[in-house]
Parts: structure tokens; sequence; C-alpha cells
């Protein structure tokens, strides 16, 4: 969807306004608004790393938005700022938006000032008037449009205020096309002319930040409560992950058998190949995948958007800063773990927000030791009938903290191979951390439900669903041919050592495509019928080896999807091999550890 | 390190003499920007606003004690102690 300087877009729109603005200033919150599209908004700085177009209308007019990725300045330092720069430089674009947050009116005025050097056809929209009347902060939109010499909107896009007067004045500045200043523009800081502006124009009721914003900050990293309220709200998300998902996942799981049975009898008549491929094959594994990764995928991804939505990830790479530091990363490492754990490939490309290249090249290969919403059903399923097994409270409880435990030790993880990686093979001073804190806000708790729903869990879901089915009915022809038979005899040696079998590793193999088919493909190659549990246990399995594979769930190869996005982002073929093999190596090393050490505490 | 890791809010003014960057700044501690050194996080920390004449306040750091979050032009960003050496500022009173 990239737009280039110089290249011609999409002729039918009457003119193409660009957003710009500070990060995190409700700017995709505008964008959607003004455009009736629906991206995903986060409470953090550098959420849109890629910029959409959209279309508004207002009446028969149509007209195209382009929305850049936030930045501080015109003056590029990052590549995002040297992107907005270029696109507000380039011919194509009519009018720029300004949007900026109305409770920091300098830093607004700022970019204000330095986007109109650049192109004089714009409007200022001091965004989040809500927080700004809270803080005590009154601007004077008539006087700052007078000093700027554009049009200036107060509005609050978040509860929908101010929208229909940015709609007007956005197409009133684009029908009357491009202005360019007549010089060349010379962009820099223009601090002191917006520290200017703004003492004419905003009056403070009282002092800018809110005592309770500062307690709850002082709270979330202090230097004992901090860890640990991260931990807690860790394991809370988890447990309430875990007591949700049982009986839903149970439900789907009888309902789904019932209508393979009638399938089955509709099928009845067609050839033996047809029905099993279909059936038995296909269906029965797309099923499985449903029926395992819906209920604790549309728990625990609200969950998470809302925890996003209050604020919280910045505050997780403040406290993680130092330690990440230690291993030769930065804080931001933070940021891109927890968009890993919703999908790894978001977390790649997420590591844009990291300057330093080396550290980038780390945050990039360190991503997929984080395991990603397409391994966590597995994960929670595997923890809940082998380590944490029973019913009710306690053991939902221990399975909570099972699962924290996995998680920390995918962190330690984390760390151990950055600091590995910054010690051999990529060397280098630490870079700086400079993260700006959001301010926390309030989510808005029915609206996060149903985009992340929506955008997210039915994303993920479907990706899995559309490999499922194919999966199936090959494994089913593998099957039925007997090949799988060999490869299963060929990985099970191999199996013996780290302590899991070959019907396991053929899954991780079979699984590559995307995560969530590994135990649903497991499942499927040992076959017979009965609850999970029954089919796992009739195979060998013991608590040991649940642990392996959920280790192995850990650290095995990213999916295609990640190997894919790695690639795009790095350019680079070695460090999607590596983004392979460190991964796979870890897991294949640690499995074989633990099953040694089992073995010879067997022998004593 | 001992400076950071103290969150009691101090008596500026006294102490104030002491404070010529913003590493030195104590907690709650209230300072005005008198310039940034040459180096390569400059100009990002220019477009956040630290700039001559820009007030900052201390406001809470990490549980190691770096970094730490200043308040900057109604915002607040957080910054390490080794880019916080590169600002040079001038304390003053302190907040309440």
């Amino acid at each position: 969807m990239g737009i280039k300087p110089g290249q011609k877009r999409d002729k039918s729109p009457a003119f193409t306004a660009a957003l710009v603005g500070n990060p995190n200033v409700g700017k995709s919150t505008v964008f959607n608004a003004l455009t009736g599209l629906n991206r995903h908004t986060g409470n953090w700085t550098g959420k849109t790393v890629d910029h959409a177009v959209g279309y508004m209308r207002m009446g028969k007019k149509r007209a195209a938005l382009v929305d850049l990725p936030g930045c501080y300045q015109l003056e590029p330092t990052s590549p995002e700022e040297v992107e907005t720069r270029d696109v507000l430089m380039s011919p194509n674009i009519d009018c720029a938006v300004i949007v900026c947050d109305a409770s920091q009116p300098e830093r607004s005025l700022n970019i204000a000032l330095q986007t109109l050097s650049v192109i004089k056809n714009a409007v200022v929209c001091f965004n989040l008037a809500d927080e700004a009347r809270k803080k005590g902060i009154s601007i004077d939109t008539e006087a700052v449009s007078e000093a700027l010499g554009v049009d200036v909107i107060l509005s609050s896009a978040a509860k929908r205020e101010g929208l229909k007067e940015l709609k007007r004045a956005v197409f009133r500045a684009g029908e009357r096309g491009r202005e360019t200043p007549a010089e060349r523009p010379e962009i820099r800081p223009m601090w002191a002319e917006a520290e200017r502006i703004a003492e004419k124009t905003v009056t403070r009721d009282k002092d800018a930040f809110g005592a309770r914003q500062l307690r709850l900050d002082r709270f979330l990293t202090g230097r004992f409560t901090g860890g640990a309220v991260m931990l807690l709200l860790l394991a809370l998300v988890f447990f309430i992950t875990m007591v949700g998902a049982n009986k839903p996942s149970a439900l789907l799981e009888r309902g789904f058998d019932r209508l393979l049975d009638i399938i089955r009898g509709a099928l009845a008549p067609a050839p033996d190949f047809v029905t099993g491929a279909f059936a038995e094959g296909g269906l029965k594994t797309l099923f499985k995948v449903i029926s395992v990764m819906l209920p604790p995928m549309a728990i625990f991804f609200p969950l998470f958007t809302l925890l996003e939505d209050l604020g919280l990830l910045p505050r997780i790479a403040f406290n993680l800063d130092r330690p990440f530091m230690k291993c030769g990363g930065c804080g931001k490492m933070a940021l891109t773990c927890c968009m890993g754990l919703g999908c790894n490939a978001a977390g790649v490309v997420g590591c844009r927000i990291i300057e330093s290249p080396r550290e980038r090249a780390i945050a990039i290969l360190t991503n997929s030791l984080i395991p990603c919403n397409g391994r966590f059903p597995a994960l929670t399923l595997l923890i809940g009938l082998f380590l944490a097994a029973g019913g009710g409270f306690v053991s939902s409880l221990t399975a909570a903290l099972w699962l924290t435990a996995f998680i920390l030790m995918s962190l330690a993880a984390v760390l151990g191979i950055s600091k590995l990686l910054s010690r051999t093979v990529l060397k280098g001073k630490p870079s700086s951390f400079i993260l700006e804190l959001p301010p926390f806000r309030k989510p808005r708790v029915g609206e996060v439900i149903i985009r992340s729903l929506l955008d997210r869990t039915l994303f993920v879901l479907g990706r899995a669903a559309a490999a499922a089915f194919p999966a199936g009915v090959l494994i089913w022809v593998l099957l039925r041919t007997g090949a799988m038979g060999h490869i299963v005899a060929f990985l099970d040696p191999i199996g013996a050592v780290m302590g899991v079998d070959g019907v396991i590793l053929t899954a991780f193999l079979l699984g590559l495509p995307a995560n969530e088919l590994i135990l649903p493909l497991a499942l499927m190659l040992y076959g017979g019928a009965g609850s999970v549990s029954a089919v796992l246990t009739a195979n060998g399995w013991s608590a040991f080896t649940a642990f392996q594979v959920l280790v192995l769930m850990l650290f095995h190869s990213p999916c295609m999807t990640t190997l894919l996005t790695v690639r795009k982002e790095t350019g680079s073929i070695r460090m999607t091999l590596a983004a392979f093999l460190l991964p796979s190596a870890l897991g294949v090393t640690l499995c074989i550890a633990a099953n040694a050490v089992r073995q010879l505490i067997l022998l004593i | 390190m001992k400076m950071l890791r103290r969150k009691k809010p101090c008596a500026a003014g006294k102490e104030g003499e002491g404070i010529n960057d913003l590493a030195s700044l104590p907690m709650y501690g209230v300072c005005r920007v008198t310039g940034v050194d040459e180096c390569a996080v400059r100009p990002r920390l220019e477009g956040l606003g630290i700039t001559e004449g820009a007030e900052i306040v201390a406001l809470f750091s990490a549980p190691s004690g770096d970094p730490t979050a200043y308040s900057v032009r109604g915002a607040v960003v957080a910054l390490r102690r080794s880019d916080a050496e590169r600002i040079r500022v001038r304390g003053s009173a302190a907040w309440e």
C-alpha cells in the first residue's frame, strides 16, 4: 500500500490528504473515524508502522486519506520520519491533516509548524480534547488558527467529538489543492515559535501531570512492586484464559463430533477415498484446530488488548530495559516480545521501532522464542491435561502458574540468546533508549473486545484453518498409502533421544505452515477415538513427555509466515536461516539435555 | 546510582548547585535545560522537546534505578542514564 514520491495514485478521488502527527495522539482513531475503516489502535508509540490508505466521503465527494506513522519531528532521525517527510513533500499530497495532542500544546505546535513549512495547505486537529480538559488545559483554537494561518479543530475522536467539523475543514483545504512554500523548505525544530504561540493561546488551570497517573506509574515501576505486579497480571490473564477456555473447548469438540457424524452419513454413498480424505482427513483436522484454538484465543486476545489499551506495555519495556540492555538488547525488545505473544510475524515487523540495526537484528532473531497465540492453546491444553490435572480452582491456578513459568522460561531464553548473540556475531555497544510513556487511558472495553475478536482472533484462526484442511488431507493420504509409517519410523530414534516420539516430530515438521496445527496433527497421526488425554495416554504419554513437548512448543522453528516476514524485513537469507535454526537448535538441545538428566535419575 | 534510586523528593535549591546534567537531577527535582551535548541522539531529544529552556522534572525510575522517566513539556519520556548525562541543565526549585 506504500506510495512513493512521484508515483501517481488512483485518480478517482478529488484529492489526497495525508495524516501526520506525533505518535500516540489518536491518529489511527481519527483515521478510522474519517474513513470508516478499522485499524487497530494501541496505547503506545510506534503502533502504526506501515501506512494505510482509506477513503473519506462527504456528500458525493470522495477523497483519499493516507495514514502516516507517527513521528516527533520532520527533521528526519528515524526511517518513519524520513518517510513522512518524503510523502509530505511529494506532489501527490494535496493537503495535510496534522493530528496533535491538545494536552501537549507546545509539542503539537512544533510538529504543526514543521509540517506547515513543507506543505502550506493543512488542517490542524487538536485531538484528545477530553484528556486536555481533564488536565485543565484549554486552547483558544481561533487564536491558534490566526497564528498558523490554517483551520484549527478541537476534537476527541474516541468520543466522536469534532469529527464532522474536521471532515468539513479537510475537504475545504483539500479542494484548494497543494500549495508549497516559495523557497525550498528548511526543516528545523520550532520549539521557540511553538512556545511563543502557546503562551498566547493556551491557558492552564492546574499542574500538567495528574497525581493519580504518577502514583500508578510509581506503583507499576516501583523497586519491589514493579516486577511483582507485572508477573501477577500475566498470571491473572493466563488464569482467566485457562478457567474460561475449558468448557467451551469441550462443548465445541462434542458439537463438531456430531457434525462430523452427520457429514459421514451424508457422504456414505461416495467412494471411500473421497469420504476419507474429505471427512477423516481435512474436516476432522479443521474441527480439531478450531475446537482447540478458538476458546483460549477468544479469551486471551481481548484481555491482552485491554492491557495494551491501558498503556501497560511501555511500562513493561521501561522496567525491563536494564536487563535487556545487559544482554545486548534494549527495552523496546519487551514491546516486540509482547507483540510476539500475539503473533511472531507481527513481532518481527514491530522490531522496526528499534533504531539500532544490531539491536533490531537481535530482536528479530529472538522473537520466535516467545510463544505466539498459535502455540498458546496447545500449551494451555497440555498443561491442563498433564501438569495440572484434575479440575476446579486449584488445578486452574496451578496451570496458570505453570504457564507463567513457561513464559518466564521463554523470556530467559530471549535474554540468554540475546546475550550470546551480542557476545559473538552481533557485537556492539548498547545504543540509546528513548521511549515515551503515554498516559494511562481507560480502555474502551466493548470496542476492544469486538475489535480484538474480529481483527486478531478471526484472522489468526482463519489462517490456521486455511492450512488445517490441506494438511489434514495430506496426512490422511500419507497414512493411507503407508508413507507416514516410514516417516514416523525414521524419526522415532531421534525422538527417543529427545524424550518424545516420531509422531510428535512429524507433527512439528508438518506444522511448519502454522503452529496451531502441531497438536491437532499429532492427534490425527496417533488416530484412535476418545478424548485428547485418552488418545495421548494410550500412546505412551507421561507428564514428562508433555513437558518435553511443551519445551519444544516454546522453542522450535517459527512458522512459515514468520520466516517469510524475517526475510522481508531483513532482506537477508542468512538472517532467515538463523531465525529458523536458532530456536530449533535451542529446543532440541534442551530436550536432549532434559531427557539425559531424566535417564540418569532413573538409573540411580 | 544512589541518587537515582532515592525515591523521596528532595529539597532542591540547596542541592541545586551540584546539578549540571540531567542524570544528576534527584527524584522530583526540577531543572531547566541549558543545552544538549553534540551526540547521535541529540536530534531525537530535540524532537521530544528537550531543547534549551525546556523545564524537566524527574518523576520515577525503573526497578533497577535506570532508566528514569522525566516530565518534558507535558509528556513523560524515559531516558537512560547515559543519555541523560548528555543533557546540560540548571537546577531550580523542587516540584510539589
